[in-house]
This record gives C-alpha cells, structure tokens and sequence, in this order.
C-alpha cells in the first residue's frame, strides 16, 4: 500500500509519520509536496503534525488553500482514505473536509503529555483493527486542540456514530479529569459522515514503537493498512467484514 | 544629516563602548580614522560578547582535544565522532539580558541562535535543553528578602521564558528534552537563559565558515534585514544593567521559528548540492561577523554590496544595514557557476537568495553602498586581532560563607514536615509544568522525556546508538567556592550522563558571570575556568566550545559565578538507557558511594557543608559554608562502574544524589514510577538531615533485582566502591530511619502531590 504524507512549510511531523509507515508498518511512504496537486498515486493520504505556513494566524487556515488540498479534498470526495494528525486535523476542520472549529486549549498554554483516548468506532478505515472500547496511550502536543462545534453539529456527529476517540482515563472512564485541552464531550477525534475522513488530535506516530513508551497507535496506522487491503481485494473484503 | 555623515571622534567611540586605547587600536590597524560604520562594525566584533577578549587568556587553559573531537572551539559548534559515520554537533549559548528585557521574545531568539549555529554545520538539530536561573517565585525562606513586587515579576519573566522558548522549538518541530531550573536573589534582576542544541551530521557532509576561491559569490539568503537588535552584543550583551534597560527593548530582536524551520531544510537541501563552500548564521553581530569570519577562517576578502541585501525597512544606512541583528538569517559562499543550483532550492522553500558580494583575494572586508566604499578593513585583523585583556584580578577581602551557618536539628527530631517542604520548593519541585509547555517527542527520538531519566536519552534512527545530554550548575556553590564549584557541575554532568547508561563523551559550557571589571568577578571566572579544567581532564572530557557571558550584573550587583555544563554522553546500545524510575515492588535499593565514610566531614567541617545546600537555603534561607569537596577519581571509579552494571542490564534504575540530597533522589526515583515507594534504613555517624539531605558527590542510588545483587556487588568491588543494600522498594509509605530511629515517615502520595502541586499552584495552572 502507498501512503502520502503531505509537506507544508513548517510541517514537522512528516518524517516522523514517514518512520512509521516505511520503517514500522513496513508499507510504502510518499511525501507529497503542497504546491502539487499531484498525489503520487497514494492509496491514503496523512495530512501530519506541524504549523503549516507557521500558523500565526488561525491553526490551518491557509494551509487549506495550498493546491495539494485541492487534490487532497478531490481524492476525498472520491472515497480516498485522508487522515490529519494534529496540525493536520485542524487543517481538515479549516478546509470543511471535517465538521467544527479549534479553540485555544484551556488554560490558553501549549501541552505535550501522554494522554488516554478511548476507541468507540471500530467500523471505518482507521479503527478497524483496534476493538471497540480499547484505550490507546499516544501523546499530544498543541496549543489548539480544544474541539469545538454547535449543538446541532454535536448531535449529528454522536448520531452518525463520528467520534471516533474520547479522552478517558488510562481505563477508560471519560472524565473532565481526563481532558487535557478542553474538547466537547472529550472529543479526542472525529471522522466524516462517509467515514472515508479522519482527524484526531493525539499522535499515534509517536506512540507507535514501544522504546518511546507505547505501541497503541500503531493500530491506527494498521488499520489503515488492513482496510486498503480488504477493499484491493473485494472477495475478502466482505468476509473479513466487522 | 546621513549617520555616515558623522564625524568619527574619540567621543564617538567612547559611545560604541570602544576605550581611547582600543580606538586607538583601530586607527592603527586601518592607518586612518574609520567613519561611522567601520566605527560600529569594530565595536560589534570588539565587544566582550563577539571578542572574548576578557576570556580568552583563561580559555585556554580547557582540554579542547581528545580523538573524538573533530572540531573544536573556533566554529560555530563544536563536533565529535559518535560511531557509524556520524557525528554530533552541539553547543551551549546565552541569552541573558535580552531574557531580562523581554523575555518571550529573548528567551525564543535565544533558542533561534543556537539552533542556527547547529544546523550551519550541517547537523540536523534532534534536541534543545536549556538551563535557566530565576530570582524567587515564592516568598519562602529561601527567596529570604524578596518582596511581593519581586517574585510577581520573577514570575512574570520565568512564565515569559517558558513560553518563548516553546514557542520556538514546538514550530521549529526540535524536541526540549531536558534543562535545569533553579531560583536565588541574585538572578532577580538578571535571569540567565542558556540554550543547548544538539544535532546529527554524516561525518563526511559536515560544513564549516571557511570562504575560499576568490570570485566566488557571497549569497544571503533568509529574513530581510531590518532595524532590530542592532547594538544587541556591543551594548546589551556587553554592559552592565542599569534602571535604563528596560528602554533597551528595542535591541531585542523578534523571532520567526517558522522562517527558521524553512531556513533549515533548504540549508540541508542546499548544501546536498555540493555547490556550498561555506556557511555562517547571522547571529550576533548579524552580517558583520559572518562576513568578516567566513572571510578570515578562509584567508581572504570578502565584498559586500549593501544595496542588494533584502531589507524590510527603508532608508537603512549601511551602518543600520551592518549592525543588525535580524533573525532568521545566513551568508553563504557557493561555487561561482553554480550558485543557481542553491537559489533555486530556496526558492521552492519561498525563501530569499540573493547574491551580495564575493570573494576575493586580498584579505580586505569591502562594504560598497550607492556605489561608494562605506567601509574597508582587513578581515583578519577585524575578527582576530581584538585586544586581548589580562585583566587584574583576586579574591574576595573577607572568604565567602563566613556568615551564617545552619544549626543541625537535634537527633530524634521528625523531618517529614521539612522534607515536604523541601518537595515544594520551587528548584527541587516538579518541572512538569514548564516541561508540558515544551514539545518534548517531535522527530520521535526521544527515549527518557525531562524527569524519566537523570539525562535525556535519545536514540539514532537507523543505528543501534544513542546519546545522552544533561546540563548542570550550581551557582551557589560556584560563589562560595568557585574551583569546587566548577568541578562539581562537570562532575554533575557527568554522573547523570553515566546514571542514565551512557560514557560521558564531550562537553560544551556556557559560563556566566559578572562585570569582569571587578577583581572579584575576574578571580572567580579564572578559578571556574581552572575547576572545569581539572575536572574534564580527570574525567576524559573534552571540552568542544561555548560561550561566555559577562556583565550580569544590575545596579552594580554581580550574579552568582554561573558556569553551566552541557555533558554529552554515548550509547553504543540505546537499548541499555536507564532511567530513574522505581520499576518493581521488593526490588533491592543501593547507595554507590564512591568516596566512602572518609569524604564525610565531621564537627564544625559538617555544619559547614552543610550550610551549603539546598536543604539550607530553601528552608532557612543560608547560603554558607563551602560546598563539599569534589573527589574526581572517587567520580570517575563511580561512572566506570555504572556503566559496566548498565551495560550488563543489571540496573533497573540508577539515579544520583544533588540538589537535596539522598532523601530528594530517593523521592524522585518513587513519583517517577507507577505508584511505587521505597523503605530505607541508613546508618550514619552524620547527624541525620546531613545523612539524609547532604549533598556530596559522587554517589548514586540503583535498585536491582534480588538476582542480580551478587553480581552488583561483585562489580563495585572490582571498582573499590561501597554499594550499601539501604531498602526496598515498596508500595504506600515513603519511610527513611537514620540508626534505627525514624525520620520520615508520610504516604508517598502526599510527598508527591507536595512536589507535583508546587509550580503549578505557584504560577497559576
């Protein structure tokens, strides 16, 4: 499988995820640059950490008028497999391909700390291999990960079953206590109504290795793998069907 | 009237710090007056900060040498060989006074410069530490004196430092993975904010600030230049503070760390062209000391035409233009013929690359503006011929610490309540809400985060290796002894390298201190000097460059004598890395104590040292005594054996003994783990808050398994080291008796939230 890893200016994530796919998950890994809207015949593609175009103004808000997301939001609402990280989930937020805003984190300073999230979807493309309940360890580090949307938007997501991780405690209770930043309802990452697009705001390429102190996240990154598999191979796929 | 206009007169020169005989100096060298802007480019490379001309005498006397060193002091970071074909290049900087004046914006350039020093050379940056010194936060008893107006302000500056120095480094995308905080009066109205960066290069992709080949075209590339930070090194870097500074906020300069992270990587797309012949950031000093040290290193001229360097303000005159210090900035000298291959790399960065000057043959620094000469000087004379000062010095009248001692509690006496207290205070207490501030994983290399281990660890993608990095000091100690004091931040530094599994391979040192003026100030740099020498050749350290910091003082008050250790250390097996941490309920804990029952003082000598630490000062607020002696074989037969016991994975955690003594190690070692707690009895002929609290080298805390005590034992024999079976690791309470009566005695759950609140309920969450 190929993987497109997007390049803003002032991504810094990208190697790191980049690591992950080739080194780790032993698949193939692709830099996309952001002034092509070429995607190298990525079969997903991960938008990474980082501060694209620095952002001094809003978290993401030019990143999504670079010609790469162009391509990527075509690739999108074609069916193709788009996962942000971090950064890269804000800048989905920005470019509408995800539902709802980013605020300043509580308590208004940047965090970087291990965190617990809670998978509660297992029926998309990025949670398939994970079981329905299991808590992930992965750190996060921003300074806007405080998920926010109106009522109505809140209750399409729970409807439409888009939450994908809450911020719990390391068993899985969700509590305020366990809320590094802030988020409604311990929103942690979300995906669309399609389910084909995800953002989330832990780090699952820092959490993949267990020398840096958790392996969870990897099985975002698996999942991921296992899904394009499946859908390479429509036989199997529905018989693997969870 | 044009500033180039100005008349150039002895007055004039006073004015840009210059004395009537360095002036005259200039005159010599140039065989005329300079006018304004050879004026202020001589004040700028002449000044303390640029010249290390009060320094340099004594800088001599460090080991620079050593097989691993491949390049030492003299470039813009210094580089050792670390197996493999790799190479690590790091190096130690101040931002001192500009951290005073503004502190987000000081303590964020101060990162942006030495992350520049790193990557010129090649090296891509993987790790930021920064040691940092603040006055009180607290008004508690070690803060003795410090008004409610002072602290609020130390806060004000140590929240705005934090945060600067995050908000470079988490866009830049390198991990801060470790530093060192500590708190006194003297560092109220002088904070000191050193920056470490660390970096990997492939041995034989390294580049250096050499220009050569004449015709060669001088390319600028990066930020525009513009007013700020001109005078930064001459005159903030390079006087003392007066109630005036705050008007010197305009000499800060202003960071972009996202300009920076795309500095960085058309640099090293750049220099992957092989059309480079040499680079130079523009740090202090800006494009004058790039320029004219490209140009000396390399034996020749350089020509600058000022009317092509990008500028972001208008009516800049070339004094302006020479003396800037703008951010985000470099000069490079590339191949004539193919200097489009590096422009067009910046370019698809967004970056500006604009031919400036060129090289040429005759060793002359040539700045051309509106087609006229503004300034010519010879380029070796201007970067090396600084006078150099012997400047006078000697001790103080009266030996420090003769005032005040501590009294011991007497025996018997309960030290729970003290020992919470000492958790609290600010320098032992829980970095953590500094550290969060910081993005301590990005590049995932990071194997033990700020507190897992007693340095951090990073591994090497790709090789099996790892390095670890660590800085120290002690000012306290450096002000009442400053040779003992020196000695022991080296020896610090590298007791914690060796705790956290790696040999101790380099180091780099940041020395701050006073106005070199005084006689005082002079000796205790010169004593320093000779401290960290002593100690690196006895422990095998190179010392590989620095940076020296003078004129902290304010209002004519001198800071601490602060030198400031960053010990480099190597893993070959990054999976032999140990941390501090408590791993396993009935493990067996061990005091190394490598100098033995003879290093301890007794009588009057035990009160002494003791006055000394931090026991002392934060809970009575003393700062006396002398600190104790450094027994540097004792240190070296202590490291050579923890690295055997690391290297056969007999170690489940090793963690040493400073600030705060056995007690504070102990603590660490249990809020470390996962809800772990140890029991331990000692005996000792000290009375028990020295046994417990007392500072001296050389010693370490391991736990092992009880498997593997026979062998752990076996090998600090085979070292001549005393490995005292002192507890167990336990669950619940946290219990330590001196001969059989106990003395603390509280659930480690109350120790630790004592510890973990503090800072944070101190700054407000």
């Amino acid at each position: 499988m190929k993987f497109g890893v997007v390049v803003f200016p002032g991504s810094n994530c990208d190697d790191d995820a980049r690591h992950v796919i080739a080194n780790v998950l032993g698949q193939t890994a692709e830099f996309l640059w952001h002034q092509s809207e070429d995607l190298c015949g990525a079969d997903a593609v991960i938008l990474p950490g980082g501060f694209a175009y620095g952002d001094y103004l809003r978290t993401g808000a030019i990143a999504r008028f670079s010609p790469v997301m162009r391509a990527v939001e075509r690739f999108a609402r074609g069916g193709g497999i788009v996962l942000g990280i971090c950064n890269g989930f804000q800048i989905l937020l920005e470019a509408g391909l995800l539902p709802g805003a980013m605020l300043r984190n509580a308590g208004l300073r940047f965090r970087c700390l291990p965190v617990h999230i809670r998978v509660e979807q297992t029926d998309t493309p990025f949670t398939c291999a994970a079981r329905r309940g299991q808590v992930l360890e992965a750190p996060i580090a921003h300074n806007e990960g405080n998920y926010y949307c109106d009522a109505e938007t809140l209750a399409g997501l729970e409807r439409d079953r888009q939450i994908l991780f809450r911020y719990t405690t390391p068993d899985g209770r969700e509590e305020a206590a366990a809320n590094p930043n802030g988020s409604l309802a311990n929103i942690a990452g979300i995906c669309n109504r399609e389910r084909n697009v995800a953002g989330l705001m832990p780090h699952p390429e820092r959490a993949s290795e267990r020398e840096l102190g958790s392996a969870d996240g990897l099985v975002i990154f698996r999942s991921m793998a296992e899904w394009l598999a499946r859908t390479a191979e429509p036989a199997t796929a529905v018989s693997r069907a969870r | 009237m044009l500033d180039t206009e100005i008349k150039v007169t002895a007055e004039v020169a006073a004015e840009h710090g210059l004395t009537p005989e360095e002036y005259a100096r200039v005159v010599k060298i140039l065989g005329r007056e300079p006018n304004i802007t050879e004026l202020g480019i001589f004040s700028l490379m002449w000044s303390e900060h640029c010249s290390y001309k009060s320094s340099r005498v004594h800088l001599r006397r460090l080991p620079t040498k050593a097989p691993q060193v491949v390049q030492g002091p003299g470039e813009n970071a210094g580089v050792v060989d670390i197996g493999e074909g790799l190479c690590a290049a790091f190096k130690i900087e101040s931002h001192n006074h500009p951290s005073y004046v503004e502190p987000f914006q000081g303590a964020a350039t101060g990162v942006g410069g030495i992350l520049r020093d790193v990557f010129t050379m090649g090296a891509r940056p993987i790790a930021v530490l920064d040691e940092l010194r603040f006055g009180p936060v607290t008004s508690a008893p070690g803060a003795a004196g410090a008004s409610k107006e002072f602290t609020a302000r130390n806060r004000r500056i140590l929240d705005g430092v934090v945060t600067g120095i995050g908000f470079y480094g988490n866009c830049f995308g390198v991990p801060t993975v470790g530093g060192d905080v500590a708190f006194a009066p003297c560092y109220s109205g002088n904070p000191l904010v050193n920056a470490l960066a660390l970096g990997i290069a492939r041995r034989d992709e390294l580049f250096f600030a050499r220009a050569r080949g004449a015709g060669n075209p001088v390319l600028y590339v990066g930020a525009k230049t513009g007013r700020d930070g001109i005078h930064g090194a001459s005159l903030l870097a390079s006087a003392e503070f007066t109630e005036e500074s705050q008007q010197k906020r305009p000499n800060v300069q202003v960071g972009d760390p996202f300009l920076e992270k795309l500095l960085l990587e058309a640099c090293l797309e750049a220099m992957r062209t092989g059309a480079i012949v040499a680079i130079q950031d523009m740090g202090a000093a800006g494009l004058t000391s790039s320029s004219c040290e490209m140009a000396s290193r390399g034996c020749v001229g350089i020509e600058l035409d000022l009317d092509r360097v990008p500028q972001r303000e208008t009516g800049m005159t070339p004094y302006e233009i020479m003396l800037s210090e703008s951010q985000e900035r470099m000069l490079i000298v590339a191949e004539r013929g193919r200097e489009h291959e590096v422009i067009e790399v910046f370019a698809k960065w967004g970056l500006d690359a604009v031919e400036v000057g060129r090289v040429t043959p005759d060793g002359m620094m040539r700045v051309v503006w509106q087609e006229r000469t503004a300034a010519e000087i010879p380029a070796k004379a201007l970067a090396e011929d600084a006078p150099v000062y012997q400047r006078p010095l000697a001790p103080p009248a009266a030996p420090r610490g003769g005032g005040k001692l501590i009294e011991f509690a007497p025996e018997g006496t309960d030290l729970t309540a003290n020992f919470a207290r000492l958790l609290a205070w600010p320098g032992i207490a829980s970095k953590r809400w500094i550290f969060e501030q910081y993005d301590h994983m990005v590049r995932t290399n990071t194997l033990a985060w700020p507190g897992a281990a007693d340095a951090a660890v990073l591994r090497m993608k790709g090789t099996h290796r790892g390095l670890a990095l660590t800085v120290d000091g002690n000012g306290r100690w450096c002000w009442l002894a400053p040779r003992e004091g020196a000695k022991a931040a080296v020896a610090e530094g590298a007791r914690n390298v060796a705790c956290a599994g790696a040999r101790p391979w380099a180091a780099t040192n940041c020395l701050n201190f006073g106005n070199p003026e005084k006689l005082e100030v002079m000796w205790e740099f010169s004593e320093c000097v000779d401290g960290i020498a002593e100690a690196c050749i006895a422990l095998g350290i190179p010392i590989t460059g620095g940076n020296v910091s003078f004129y902290n003082d304010t209002l004519g008050q001198s800071i601490y004598p602060t030198p400031v250790l960053g010990v480099l250390g190597l893993l070959e097996d990054a999976s032999r890395a140990v941390g501090i941490a408590f791993r396993e309920e009935g493990d067996a804990i061990l005091l190394l104590d490598s100098a033995g029952e003879g290093a301890r003082p007794a009588g009057a000598d035990a009160r002494r040292e003791f006055s000394s630490s931090e026991y002392a000062f934060a809970l009575y607020g003393v700062a006396g005594g002398a600190p104790p002696i450094v027994d540097l074989a004792a240190e070296k037969r202590l490291i050579e054996a923890l690295l055997v016991l690391s290297g056969e994975k007999l170690l489940r955690s090793a963690h040493d003994i400073s600030d705060g003594g056995l007690g504070v190690t102990l603590a660490e070692c249990c809020f470390a783990s996962r809800g772990l707690s140890a029991r331990v009895s000692l005996s000792s002929f000290e009375p028990p808050e020295a046994a417990v609290f007392g500072e001296r080298g050389a010693r370490a805390v391991v736990s092992c398994s009880r498997e593997a005590l026979a062998r752990l034992g076996g090998v600090a024999r085979q070292w001549g080291i005393a490995a005292l079976a002192i507890g167990e690791v336990g669950r619940d309470d946290f219990h330590v008796s001196v001969n059989g009566r106990a003395v603390i005695q509280a659930p480690c759950d109350r120790l630790r939230a004592a510890w973990a609140d503090a800072l944070p309920s101190i700054m407000g969450k």
